[in-house]
Protein backbone atom coordinates (compact mmCIF):
# COMPACT_ATOMS: atom_id res chain seq x y z
CA UNK A 1 0.00 0.00 0.00
CA UNK A 2 2.62 2.49 1.06
CA UNK A 3 5.42 2.93 -1.37
CA UNK A 4 8.36 5.20 -0.89
CA UNK A 5 11.69 5.48 -2.62
CA UNK A 6 14.26 4.23 -0.11
CA UNK A 7 17.60 5.90 0.42
CA UNK A 8 20.92 4.53 1.59
CA UNK A 9 21.30 5.27 5.29
CA UNK A 10 24.77 5.38 6.87
CA UNK A 11 26.11 3.38 3.94
CA UNK A 12 23.82 0.43 4.71
CA UNK A 13 22.12 -1.52 1.94
CA UNK A 14 18.43 -2.35 1.92
CA UNK A 15 19.19 -5.76 3.44
CA UNK A 16 19.37 -4.02 6.80
CA UNK A 17 15.99 -3.92 8.53
CA UNK A 18 17.06 -1.92 11.55
CA UNK A 19 20.19 0.13 12.14
CA UNK A 20 20.78 1.86 15.47
CA UNK A 21 23.85 3.98 16.05
CA UNK A 22 25.01 5.56 19.34
CA UNK A 23 21.47 5.66 20.70
CA UNK A 24 21.07 7.40 24.03
CA UNK A 25 18.07 8.31 26.12
CA UNK A 26 18.01 10.42 29.25
CA UNK A 27 14.58 10.85 30.82
CA UNK A 28 13.39 14.14 32.30
CA UNK A 29 14.16 12.88 35.82
CA UNK A 30 17.81 12.41 34.80
CA UNK A 31 17.68 8.62 34.49
CA UNK A 32 19.91 7.45 31.65
CA UNK A 33 18.00 4.55 30.13
CA UNK A 34 20.24 4.03 27.08
CA UNK A 35 23.98 4.70 27.03
CA UNK A 36 24.99 4.55 23.39
CA UNK A 37 23.52 1.47 21.78
CA UNK A 38 24.70 0.22 18.38
CA UNK A 39 22.59 -2.52 16.86
CA UNK A 40 21.91 -3.90 13.41
CA UNK A 41 19.16 -6.37 12.51
CA UNK A 42 19.22 -7.87 9.06
CA UNK A 43 16.18 -8.22 6.82
CA UNK A 44 14.43 -11.56 7.39
CA UNK A 45 16.00 -12.11 10.80
CA UNK A 46 14.20 -13.37 13.88
CA UNK A 47 16.04 -11.37 16.51
CA UNK A 48 15.76 -11.68 20.28
CA UNK A 49 16.31 -8.58 22.36
CA UNK A 50 16.75 -9.68 25.93
CA UNK A 51 17.37 -7.89 29.17
CA UNK A 52 16.18 -7.71 32.74
CA UNK A 53 13.33 -5.40 33.72
CA UNK A 54 14.46 -1.78 33.37
CA UNK A 55 17.47 -2.72 31.21
CA UNK A 56 16.35 -0.48 28.34
CA UNK A 57 14.52 -2.85 25.99
CA UNK A 58 11.18 -1.04 26.02
CA UNK A 59 12.88 2.35 25.71
CA UNK A 60 14.73 1.11 22.64
CA UNK A 61 11.51 -0.22 21.14
CA UNK A 62 9.71 3.01 22.05
CA UNK A 63 12.30 5.06 20.18
CA UNK A 64 12.20 2.78 17.12
CA UNK A 65 8.42 3.08 16.97
CA UNK A 66 8.37 6.86 17.65
CA UNK A 67 6.64 6.59 21.01
CA UNK A 68 9.69 7.83 22.89
CA UNK A 69 11.85 10.79 21.89
CA UNK A 70 15.53 9.88 21.79
CA UNK A 71 18.21 12.08 23.33
CA UNK A 72 20.85 11.40 20.65
CA UNK A 73 21.89 8.84 18.07
CA UNK A 74 20.47 7.62 14.80
CA UNK A 75 17.86 5.03 13.95
CA UNK A 76 16.85 3.83 10.51
CA UNK A 77 14.27 1.27 9.46
CA UNK A 78 14.87 -0.31 6.06
CA UNK A 79 17.04 2.69 5.24
CA UNK A 80 14.53 5.32 6.34
CA UNK A 81 15.80 7.68 9.01
CA UNK A 82 13.24 8.12 11.81
CA UNK A 83 14.10 11.83 12.09
CA UNK A 84 14.10 12.91 8.46
CA UNK A 85 11.83 10.24 6.91
CA UNK A 86 9.54 9.54 9.82
CA UNK A 87 6.39 8.72 7.83
CA UNK A 88 8.20 6.22 5.61
CA UNK A 89 10.03 4.68 8.58
CA UNK A 90 6.79 4.27 10.53
CA UNK A 91 5.08 2.61 7.58
CA UNK A 92 7.60 -0.26 7.76
CA UNK A 93 6.91 -1.17 11.41
CA UNK A 94 4.25 -3.13 13.21
CA UNK A 95 4.35 -2.91 16.99
CA UNK A 96 2.94 -5.30 19.56
CA UNK A 97 3.52 -3.50 22.86
CA UNK A 98 3.95 -5.04 26.26
CA UNK A 99 0.76 -3.57 27.77
CA UNK A 100 -2.74 -3.93 26.32
CA UNK A 101 -3.28 -0.58 24.67
CA UNK A 102 -6.50 -0.70 22.68
CA UNK A 103 -9.84 0.90 23.41
CA UNK A 104 -11.48 -1.86 25.41
CA UNK A 105 -14.96 -0.61 24.48
CA UNK A 106 -14.41 -0.96 20.73
CA UNK A 107 -15.35 -4.17 18.91
CA UNK A 108 -12.42 -6.41 17.99
CA UNK A 109 -12.70 -6.02 14.22
CA UNK A 110 -13.17 -2.26 14.44
CA UNK A 111 -9.88 -1.92 16.31
CA UNK A 112 -8.05 -3.69 13.49
CA UNK A 113 -9.85 -1.84 10.69
CA UNK A 114 -9.23 1.54 12.33
CA UNK A 115 -5.54 0.71 12.59
CA UNK A 116 -5.55 -0.01 8.87
CA UNK A 117 -7.20 3.35 8.31
CA UNK A 118 -4.34 5.16 10.08
CA UNK A 119 -2.02 3.59 7.50
CA UNK A 120 -4.25 4.72 4.64
CA UNK A 121 -5.68 1.28 3.84
CA UNK A 122 -9.17 1.52 2.26
CA UNK A 123 -11.94 0.02 4.37
CA UNK A 124 -12.84 -2.72 1.87
CA UNK A 125 -9.24 -3.91 1.79
CA UNK A 126 -8.94 -3.61 5.58
CA UNK A 127 -12.07 -5.77 5.95
CA UNK A 128 -10.54 -8.51 3.80
CA UNK A 129 -7.22 -8.40 5.62
CA UNK A 130 -8.86 -8.34 9.04
CA UNK A 131 -10.92 -11.44 8.19
CA UNK A 132 -7.79 -13.31 7.21
CA UNK A 133 -5.84 -12.21 10.29
CA UNK A 134 -8.68 -12.90 12.71
CA UNK A 135 -9.08 -16.39 11.27
CA UNK A 136 -5.35 -17.06 11.42
CA UNK A 137 -5.20 -15.96 15.04
CA UNK A 138 -8.38 -17.73 16.11
CA UNK A 139 -10.38 -14.57 16.82
CA UNK A 140 -12.93 -14.60 14.01
CA UNK A 141 -15.75 -15.76 16.31
CA UNK A 142 -14.99 -12.82 18.60
CA UNK A 143 -14.91 -10.15 15.89
CA UNK A 144 -18.07 -8.39 17.09
CA UNK A 145 -17.25 -8.56 20.80
CA UNK A 146 -15.91 -5.59 22.70
CA UNK A 147 -12.20 -6.00 23.36
CA UNK A 148 -12.75 -5.98 27.11
CA UNK A 149 -14.66 -9.27 26.81
CA UNK A 150 -11.60 -11.13 25.50
CA UNK A 151 -9.36 -13.34 27.61
CA UNK A 152 -5.72 -12.33 28.20
CA UNK A 153 -4.46 -14.63 25.45
CA UNK A 154 -7.05 -13.32 22.99
CA UNK A 155 -6.07 -9.73 23.79
CA UNK A 156 -2.44 -10.58 22.99
CA UNK A 157 -3.51 -12.07 19.67
CA UNK A 158 -5.67 -9.05 18.93
CA UNK A 159 -2.62 -6.83 19.33
CA UNK A 160 -0.69 -9.05 16.90
CA UNK A 161 -3.52 -8.86 14.36
CA UNK A 162 -3.67 -5.08 14.75
CA UNK A 163 0.09 -4.78 14.22
CA UNK A 164 -0.09 -6.83 11.02
CA UNK A 165 -3.00 -5.13 9.26
CA UNK A 166 -0.68 -2.95 7.17
CA UNK A 167 1.64 -5.89 6.39
CA UNK A 168 4.75 -4.40 8.01
CA UNK A 169 8.22 -5.48 6.92
CA UNK A 170 9.46 -5.28 10.51
CA UNK A 171 7.37 -6.63 13.38
CA UNK A 172 8.41 -5.72 16.91
CA UNK A 173 6.95 -7.84 19.68
CA UNK A 174 7.46 -6.72 23.26
CA UNK A 175 6.77 -9.76 25.43
CA UNK A 176 3.94 -11.05 23.23
CA UNK A 177 3.33 -14.26 25.17
CA UNK A 178 3.33 -12.85 28.70
CA UNK A 179 0.50 -14.42 30.67
CA UNK A 180 -0.51 -16.72 27.82
CA UNK A 181 -1.10 -20.44 28.44
CA UNK A 182 1.27 -23.00 26.95
CA UNK A 183 -1.07 -24.18 24.19
CA UNK A 184 -1.73 -20.69 22.86
CA UNK A 185 1.93 -19.76 23.29
CA UNK A 186 2.92 -22.68 21.09
CA UNK A 187 0.35 -21.73 18.44
CA UNK A 188 1.66 -18.17 18.53
CA UNK A 189 5.19 -19.48 18.05
CA UNK A 190 4.03 -21.39 14.96
CA UNK A 191 2.28 -18.29 13.63
CA UNK A 192 5.33 -16.09 14.16
CA UNK A 193 7.64 -18.67 12.63
CA UNK A 194 5.46 -18.81 9.51
CA UNK A 195 5.36 -15.05 9.38
CA UNK A 196 9.13 -14.86 9.59
CA UNK A 197 9.51 -17.53 6.92
CA UNK A 198 7.27 -15.50 4.64
CA UNK A 199 9.77 -12.64 4.84
CA UNK A 200 8.78 -10.47 7.81
CA UNK A 201 11.69 -9.44 9.99
CA UNK A 202 10.84 -9.96 13.65
CA UNK A 203 12.34 -8.47 16.79
CA UNK A 204 11.18 -10.18 19.96
CA UNK A 205 11.64 -9.33 23.60
CA UNK A 206 10.62 -11.94 26.10
CA UNK A 207 11.26 -13.15 29.62
CA UNK A 208 10.68 -16.74 28.50
CA UNK A 209 14.20 -17.55 27.40
CA UNK A 210 13.23 -20.90 25.95
CA UNK A 211 10.99 -18.89 23.62
CA UNK A 212 13.95 -16.85 22.39
CA UNK A 213 16.05 -20.00 22.07
CA UNK A 214 13.36 -21.79 20.07
CA UNK A 215 12.43 -18.96 17.73
CA UNK A 216 15.35 -16.60 17.23
CA UNK A 217 18.44 -16.85 15.08
CA UNK A 218 20.27 -13.85 16.52
CA UNK A 219 20.29 -12.26 19.91
CA UNK A 220 21.12 -8.99 21.61
CA UNK A 221 21.31 -8.60 25.36
CA UNK A 222 20.80 -5.19 26.95
CA UNK A 223 21.88 -4.51 30.48
CA UNK A 224 21.78 -1.16 32.25
CA UNK A 225 21.31 0.72 29.00
CA UNK A 226 24.14 -0.99 27.14
CA UNK A 227 24.20 -3.75 24.56
CA UNK A 228 26.45 -6.30 26.22
CA UNK A 229 25.97 -9.05 23.64
CA UNK A 230 25.03 -9.14 19.98
CA UNK A 231 25.63 -12.43 18.25
CA UNK A 232 23.97 -15.48 16.76
CA UNK A 233 22.02 -17.78 19.04
CA UNK A 234 24.17 -20.70 17.97
CA UNK A 235 27.43 -18.96 18.84
CA UNK A 236 26.06 -17.84 22.15
CA UNK A 237 24.85 -21.29 23.12
CA UNK A 238 28.17 -22.80 22.08
CA UNK A 239 29.79 -20.78 24.83
CA UNK A 240 28.13 -22.94 27.43
CA UNK A 241 30.88 -25.35 28.47
CA UNK A 242 29.02 -27.22 31.19
CA UNK A 243 26.00 -29.45 30.72
CA UNK A 244 23.82 -30.56 33.60
CA UNK A 245 21.25 -33.34 33.36
CA UNK A 246 18.88 -34.81 35.89
CA UNK A 247 18.45 -38.61 35.83
CA UNK A 248 15.63 -40.54 37.45
CA UNK A 249 17.02 -43.87 38.66
CA UNK A 250 15.38 -47.26 38.88
CA UNK A 251 17.25 -48.22 42.08
CA UNK A 252 17.94 -45.94 45.04
CA UNK A 253 21.44 -44.69 45.88
CA UNK A 254 22.64 -44.17 49.43
CA UNK A 255 25.20 -41.48 48.54
CA UNK A 256 26.32 -39.65 45.40
CA UNK A 257 28.90 -41.54 43.32
CA UNK A 258 32.39 -40.16 42.77
CA UNK A 259 34.17 -39.54 39.46
CA UNK A 260 37.05 -37.28 38.47
CA UNK A 261 35.31 -35.84 35.35
CA UNK A 262 31.70 -35.92 36.49
CA UNK A 263 30.09 -33.98 39.32
CA UNK A 264 27.21 -35.73 41.04
CA UNK A 265 24.54 -34.38 43.31
CA UNK A 266 21.90 -36.61 44.80
CA UNK A 267 18.60 -34.73 45.07
CA UNK A 268 16.86 -37.73 46.59
CA UNK A 269 17.78 -41.46 46.57
CA UNK A 270 16.39 -41.95 43.04
CA UNK A 271 17.18 -38.54 41.46
CA UNK A 272 20.75 -37.84 40.43
CA UNK A 273 22.09 -34.63 38.97
CA UNK A 274 25.16 -34.97 36.74
CA UNK A 275 27.34 -32.11 35.47
CA UNK A 276 30.29 -32.34 33.07
CA UNK A 277 32.41 -30.21 30.75
CA UNK A 278 31.29 -30.62 27.15
CA UNK A 279 34.86 -30.63 25.86
CA UNK A 280 36.15 -33.33 28.16
CA UNK A 281 33.11 -35.59 28.39
CA UNK A 282 30.10 -36.56 26.31
CA UNK A 283 26.59 -37.71 27.13
CA UNK A 284 27.42 -41.11 25.60
CA UNK A 285 30.25 -41.50 28.06
CA UNK A 286 27.86 -40.68 30.90
CA UNK A 287 25.54 -43.45 29.73
CA UNK A 288 28.52 -45.81 29.51
CA UNK A 289 29.49 -44.96 33.07
CA UNK A 290 25.95 -45.67 34.30
CA UNK A 291 26.05 -49.04 32.52
CA UNK A 292 29.45 -49.94 33.96
CA UNK A 293 28.19 -49.15 37.46
CA UNK A 294 24.96 -51.06 36.91
CA UNK A 295 22.75 -48.01 37.51
CA UNK A 296 19.49 -48.16 35.57
CA UNK A 297 17.93 -44.94 34.29
CA UNK A 298 14.17 -44.52 33.89
CA UNK A 299 14.20 -40.97 32.45
CA UNK A 300 16.35 -37.86 32.03
CA UNK A 301 16.02 -34.10 31.36
CA UNK A 302 18.04 -30.89 31.15
CA UNK A 303 18.43 -29.30 34.56
CA UNK A 304 17.79 -25.70 33.41
CA UNK A 305 17.22 -23.79 30.26
CA UNK A 306 20.66 -23.29 28.73
CA UNK A 307 20.08 -19.75 27.56
CA UNK A 308 18.71 -18.79 30.94
CA UNK A 309 21.93 -19.76 32.68
CA UNK A 310 24.03 -18.00 30.05
CA UNK A 311 21.88 -14.87 30.33
CA UNK A 312 22.33 -14.78 34.08
CA UNK A 313 26.09 -15.32 33.72
CA UNK A 314 26.38 -12.46 31.19
CA UNK A 315 24.34 -9.99 33.22
CA UNK A 316 26.12 -10.90 36.44
CA UNK A 317 29.44 -10.61 34.61
CA UNK A 318 28.49 -7.14 33.35
CA UNK A 319 27.59 -6.03 36.86
CA UNK A 320 30.84 -7.50 38.21
CA UNK A 321 32.97 -5.72 35.62
CA UNK A 322 31.26 -2.39 36.47
CA UNK A 323 31.77 -2.90 40.19
CA UNK A 324 35.47 -3.62 39.58
CA UNK B 1 1.36 9.03 2.68
CA UNK B 2 -0.30 10.21 -0.49
CA UNK B 3 -3.42 12.40 -0.51
CA UNK B 4 -5.83 9.46 -0.72
CA UNK B 5 -4.18 7.70 2.22
CA UNK B 6 -4.32 10.90 4.25
CA UNK B 7 -8.00 11.23 3.46
CA UNK B 8 -8.60 7.62 4.58
CA UNK B 9 -6.74 8.29 7.85
CA UNK B 10 -8.77 11.47 8.47
CA UNK B 11 -12.03 9.72 7.63
CA UNK B 12 -11.11 6.85 9.97
CA UNK B 13 -10.55 9.19 12.91
CA UNK B 14 -13.79 11.08 12.26
CA UNK B 15 -15.89 7.92 11.96
CA UNK B 16 -14.25 6.44 15.06
CA UNK B 17 -15.08 9.60 17.01
CA UNK B 18 -18.69 9.71 15.77
CA UNK B 19 -19.19 6.03 16.63
CA UNK B 20 -17.72 6.68 20.07
CA UNK B 21 -20.26 9.32 21.08
CA UNK B 22 -23.24 7.77 19.29
CA UNK B 23 -22.54 4.41 20.97
CA UNK B 24 -23.06 6.10 24.34
CA UNK B 25 -25.82 8.50 23.22
CA UNK B 26 -27.57 8.19 26.58
CA UNK B 27 -24.52 9.86 28.13
CA UNK B 28 -23.65 12.25 25.31
CA UNK B 29 -26.76 13.41 23.44
CA UNK B 30 -29.75 12.90 25.73
CA UNK B 31 -28.63 14.79 28.89
CA UNK B 32 -27.98 18.17 27.20
CA UNK B 33 -31.32 17.90 25.38
CA UNK B 34 -33.18 17.30 28.66
CA UNK B 35 -31.25 20.05 30.50
CA UNK B 36 -31.95 22.58 27.75
CA UNK B 37 -35.63 21.61 27.63
CA UNK B 38 -35.79 22.43 31.34
CA UNK B 39 -34.20 25.82 30.62
CA UNK B 40 -36.90 26.43 28.01
CA UNK B 41 -39.67 25.56 30.46
CA UNK B 42 -38.31 27.49 33.45
CA UNK B 43 -36.72 30.55 31.85
CA UNK B 44 -38.89 30.70 28.78
CA UNK B 45 -42.39 29.70 29.88
CA UNK B 46 -42.39 30.50 33.61
CA UNK B 47 -40.00 33.45 34.13
CA UNK B 48 -39.91 34.77 30.56
CA UNK B 49 -43.35 36.50 30.48
CA UNK B 50 -42.33 38.51 33.57
CA UNK B 51 -39.20 39.77 31.81
CA UNK B 52 -40.94 40.91 28.67
CA UNK B 53 -39.33 41.50 25.26
CA UNK B 54 -35.62 41.92 24.46
CA UNK B 55 -34.62 43.42 21.10
CA UNK B 56 -38.21 42.91 19.95
CA UNK B 57 -38.37 39.19 20.77
CA UNK B 58 -40.04 37.23 23.56
CA UNK B 59 -37.54 36.17 26.22
CA UNK B 60 -37.68 32.51 25.23
CA UNK B 61 -36.97 33.37 21.59
CA UNK B 62 -34.09 35.58 22.72
CA UNK B 63 -32.42 32.88 24.84
CA UNK B 64 -32.88 29.94 22.45
CA UNK B 65 -29.84 30.78 20.26
CA UNK B 66 -27.68 31.24 23.36
CA UNK B 67 -28.83 27.94 24.84
CA UNK B 68 -28.16 26.12 21.58
CA UNK B 69 -24.70 27.67 21.46
CA UNK B 70 -24.08 26.72 25.09
CA UNK B 71 -24.73 23.05 24.31
CA UNK B 72 -22.56 23.26 21.18
CA UNK B 73 -19.68 24.70 23.23
CA UNK B 74 -19.85 22.27 26.13
CA UNK B 75 -20.38 19.20 23.96
CA UNK B 76 -17.67 19.86 21.40
CA UNK B 77 -15.24 20.57 24.24
CA UNK B 78 -16.30 17.52 26.26
CA UNK B 79 -16.10 15.21 23.26
CA UNK B 80 -12.49 15.98 22.41
CA UNK B 81 -11.13 16.28 25.93
CA UNK B 82 -12.68 13.01 27.08
CA UNK B 83 -11.81 11.11 23.90
CA UNK B 84 -8.22 12.34 23.75
CA UNK B 85 -7.52 11.88 27.44
CA UNK B 86 -9.29 8.51 27.35
CA UNK B 87 -6.94 7.44 24.54
CA UNK B 88 -3.96 8.56 26.59
CA UNK B 89 -5.26 6.79 29.68
CA UNK B 90 -5.92 3.49 27.88
CA UNK B 91 -2.77 3.82 25.79
CA UNK B 92 -4.56 3.51 22.44
CA UNK B 93 -3.30 6.95 21.40
CA UNK B 94 -0.23 4.90 20.42
CA UNK B 95 -2.26 3.36 17.58
CA UNK B 96 -2.05 6.68 15.77
CA UNK B 97 1.38 7.69 17.03
CA UNK B 98 3.11 4.59 15.61
CA UNK B 99 1.35 5.00 12.27
CA UNK B 100 2.51 7.35 9.50
CA UNK B 101 -0.55 9.60 9.85
CA UNK B 102 0.67 13.22 10.15
CA UNK B 103 -0.09 15.13 13.34
CA UNK B 104 -2.18 17.71 11.52
CA UNK B 105 -4.55 14.98 10.38
CA UNK B 106 -4.86 13.65 13.93
CA UNK B 107 -5.65 17.21 15.00
CA UNK B 108 -8.19 17.86 12.26
CA UNK B 109 -9.75 14.43 12.88
CA UNK B 110 -10.35 15.19 16.54
CA UNK B 111 -11.74 18.63 15.64
CA UNK B 112 -14.08 16.91 13.17
CA UNK B 113 -15.30 14.57 15.91
CA UNK B 114 -15.90 17.49 18.26
CA UNK B 115 -17.75 19.45 15.57
CA UNK B 116 -19.88 16.41 14.77
CA UNK B 117 -20.97 16.03 18.39
CA UNK B 118 -21.44 19.78 18.91
CA UNK B 119 -23.64 20.05 15.83
CA UNK B 120 -25.55 16.83 16.58
CA UNK B 121 -26.47 17.99 20.06
CA UNK B 122 -27.08 21.53 18.77
CA UNK B 123 -29.50 20.16 16.16
CA UNK B 124 -31.31 18.04 18.76
CA UNK B 125 -31.70 21.08 21.04
CA UNK B 126 -32.88 23.21 18.10
CA UNK B 127 -35.58 20.66 17.31
CA UNK B 128 -36.71 20.64 20.95
CA UNK B 129 -36.71 24.47 21.01
CA UNK B 130 -39.26 24.49 18.17
CA UNK B 131 -41.81 23.04 20.60
CA UNK B 132 -41.42 26.14 22.77
CA UNK B 133 -40.84 28.99 20.31
CA UNK B 134 -41.07 30.16 16.71
CA UNK B 135 -37.54 30.74 15.48
CA UNK B 136 -37.42 32.94 12.36
CA UNK B 137 -33.89 31.73 11.31
CA UNK B 138 -32.99 34.94 9.49
CA UNK B 139 -29.55 33.89 8.17
CA UNK B 140 -29.32 30.07 8.07
CA UNK B 141 -25.88 29.97 6.43
CA UNK B 142 -24.40 32.29 9.06
CA UNK B 143 -26.08 30.28 11.80
CA UNK B 144 -24.49 27.07 10.51
CA UNK B 145 -21.12 28.74 10.01
CA UNK B 146 -21.09 30.11 13.56
CA UNK B 147 -22.06 26.68 14.89
CA UNK B 148 -19.24 24.96 12.99
CA UNK B 149 -16.60 27.55 13.87
CA UNK B 150 -17.58 27.66 17.55
CA UNK B 151 -17.53 23.88 17.91
CA UNK B 152 -14.17 23.78 16.08
CA UNK B 153 -12.74 26.35 18.48
CA UNK B 154 -13.89 24.51 21.58
CA UNK B 155 -12.77 21.18 20.14
CA UNK B 156 -9.29 22.68 19.89
CA UNK B 157 -9.53 23.95 23.46
CA UNK B 158 -10.64 20.49 24.58
CA UNK B 159 -7.71 18.91 22.77
CA UNK B 160 -5.21 21.20 24.49
CA UNK B 161 -6.80 20.33 27.83
CA UNK B 162 -6.57 16.64 26.92
CA UNK B 163 -2.91 16.96 25.98
CA UNK B 164 -1.95 18.54 29.29
CA UNK B 165 -4.30 16.45 31.47
CA UNK B 166 -2.63 13.93 33.74
CA UNK B 167 -5.74 12.72 35.55
CA UNK B 168 -9.50 12.66 35.10
CA UNK B 169 -9.70 15.58 37.54
CA UNK B 170 -7.71 17.69 35.08
CA UNK B 171 -10.33 17.26 32.37
CA UNK B 172 -13.17 18.55 34.56
CA UNK B 173 -11.40 21.60 36.05
CA UNK B 174 -11.50 23.76 32.90
CA UNK B 175 -15.18 23.08 32.04
CA UNK B 176 -16.24 23.75 35.63
CA UNK B 177 -14.15 26.79 36.48
CA UNK B 178 -13.58 28.43 33.09
CA UNK B 179 -16.03 27.26 30.45
CA UNK B 180 -19.27 27.41 32.47
CA UNK B 181 -18.69 30.94 33.88
CA UNK B 182 -17.63 32.26 30.47
CA UNK B 183 -20.72 30.75 28.84
CA UNK B 184 -23.19 31.97 31.47
CA UNK B 185 -21.64 35.45 31.33
CA UNK B 186 -21.45 35.38 27.52
CA UNK B 187 -24.87 36.86 26.86
CA UNK B 188 -26.83 33.61 26.74
CA UNK B 189 -29.57 34.90 29.04
CA UNK B 190 -29.31 38.65 28.47
CA UNK B 191 -28.25 41.38 26.08
CA UNK B 192 -25.16 43.28 27.20
CA UNK B 193 -27.08 46.47 26.42
CA UNK B 194 -28.85 45.73 29.74
CA UNK B 195 -25.52 46.13 31.60
CA UNK B 196 -23.76 49.29 32.76
CA UNK B 197 -21.02 50.74 30.55
CA UNK B 198 -18.29 49.27 32.72
CA UNK B 199 -19.69 45.71 32.62
CA UNK B 200 -20.41 46.04 28.91
CA UNK B 201 -16.69 46.71 28.37
CA UNK B 202 -15.72 43.83 30.66
CA UNK B 203 -18.09 41.53 28.78
CA UNK B 204 -16.33 42.35 25.50
CA UNK B 205 -13.27 40.50 26.85
CA UNK B 206 -15.29 37.28 26.92
CA UNK B 207 -14.86 35.41 23.60
CA UNK B 208 -18.07 33.42 24.14
CA UNK B 209 -20.05 36.67 23.83
CA UNK B 210 -19.00 37.00 20.18
CA UNK B 211 -20.04 33.45 19.38
CA UNK B 212 -23.43 33.69 21.08
CA UNK B 213 -24.17 37.00 19.39
CA UNK B 214 -22.98 35.82 16.00
CA UNK B 215 -25.24 32.79 16.25
CA UNK B 216 -28.12 34.91 17.58
CA UNK B 217 -27.77 37.18 14.56
CA UNK B 218 -28.02 34.13 12.31
CA UNK B 219 -31.22 32.98 14.04
CA UNK B 220 -33.00 36.22 15.01
CA UNK B 221 -31.23 38.88 12.96
CA UNK B 222 -30.35 40.84 16.14
CA UNK B 223 -27.02 41.07 17.93
CA UNK B 224 -25.03 43.20 20.37
CA UNK B 225 -22.28 43.46 17.77
CA UNK B 226 -21.53 43.07 14.09
CA UNK B 227 -21.57 39.43 12.91
CA UNK B 228 -18.35 40.22 11.03
CA UNK B 229 -16.68 41.03 14.35
CA UNK B 230 -17.91 37.71 15.76
CA UNK B 231 -16.58 35.89 12.69
CA UNK B 232 -13.21 37.66 12.89
CA UNK B 233 -12.77 36.90 16.60
CA UNK B 234 -13.57 33.24 15.98
CA UNK B 235 -11.09 32.94 13.13
CA UNK B 236 -8.33 34.57 15.19
CA UNK B 237 -8.93 32.25 18.16
CA UNK B 238 -9.20 29.15 15.97
CA UNK B 239 -5.96 30.00 14.14
CA UNK B 240 -4.08 30.64 17.39
CA UNK B 241 -5.28 27.45 19.10
CA UNK B 242 -4.71 25.36 15.96
CA UNK B 243 -1.08 26.49 15.70
CA UNK B 244 -0.54 25.95 19.42
CA UNK B 245 -2.09 22.48 19.55
CA UNK B 246 -0.23 21.36 16.43
CA UNK B 247 3.03 22.46 17.98
CA UNK B 248 2.17 20.47 21.13
CA UNK B 249 1.49 17.35 19.05
CA UNK B 250 4.67 17.82 17.01
CA UNK B 251 6.73 18.14 20.18
CA UNK B 252 4.97 15.14 21.68
CA UNK B 253 3.91 17.05 24.80
CA UNK B 254 1.86 14.78 27.05
CA UNK B 255 1.88 11.91 24.56
CA UNK B 256 5.51 10.96 23.91
CA UNK B 257 8.02 10.19 26.59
Amino acid sequence: MLSYAPIIFMGLKMSTALAIQSLTKVYANGFQALKGIDLTVQQGDFFALLGANGAGKSTTIGIISSLVNKTSGQVSIFGYDIDTQREQAKAQIGLVPQEFNFNVFEPVREIIINQGGYYGIPRTEALERSEKLLNQLGLWEKRKDQARELSGGMKRRLMIARALIHQPRLLILDEPTAGVDIEIRRSMWDFLTELNESGTTIILTTHYLEEAESLCRNIGIIDQGQLIENTSMKKLLNRIDTETYVFDLDNALASPPEHNALTFELRDPTTLEVSFHKESFSLNQVFDWFKENNIKITSMRNKTNRLEQLFIDLVEGNKGSKAA
Amino acid sequence: MNQQQKWIAFYTIIIREILRFTRIWIQTILPPVITTALYFVIFGQLIGPAIGKIDGYNYIEFIVPGLIMMTVITNSYANVVSSFYGSKFQGNIAEMLVSPVPNWIILVGYIGGGVARGLSVGLAVTIVSLFFSNLPIEHPFLMLLMGILTSALFSLAGLINGIYAKSFDDISIVPTFVLTPLTYLGGVFYSISMLSDFWQKVSLLNPVLYMVNGFRYGVLGVSDMSPWLSFTVLIIFISALYIYSLSLLNRGVGIRN
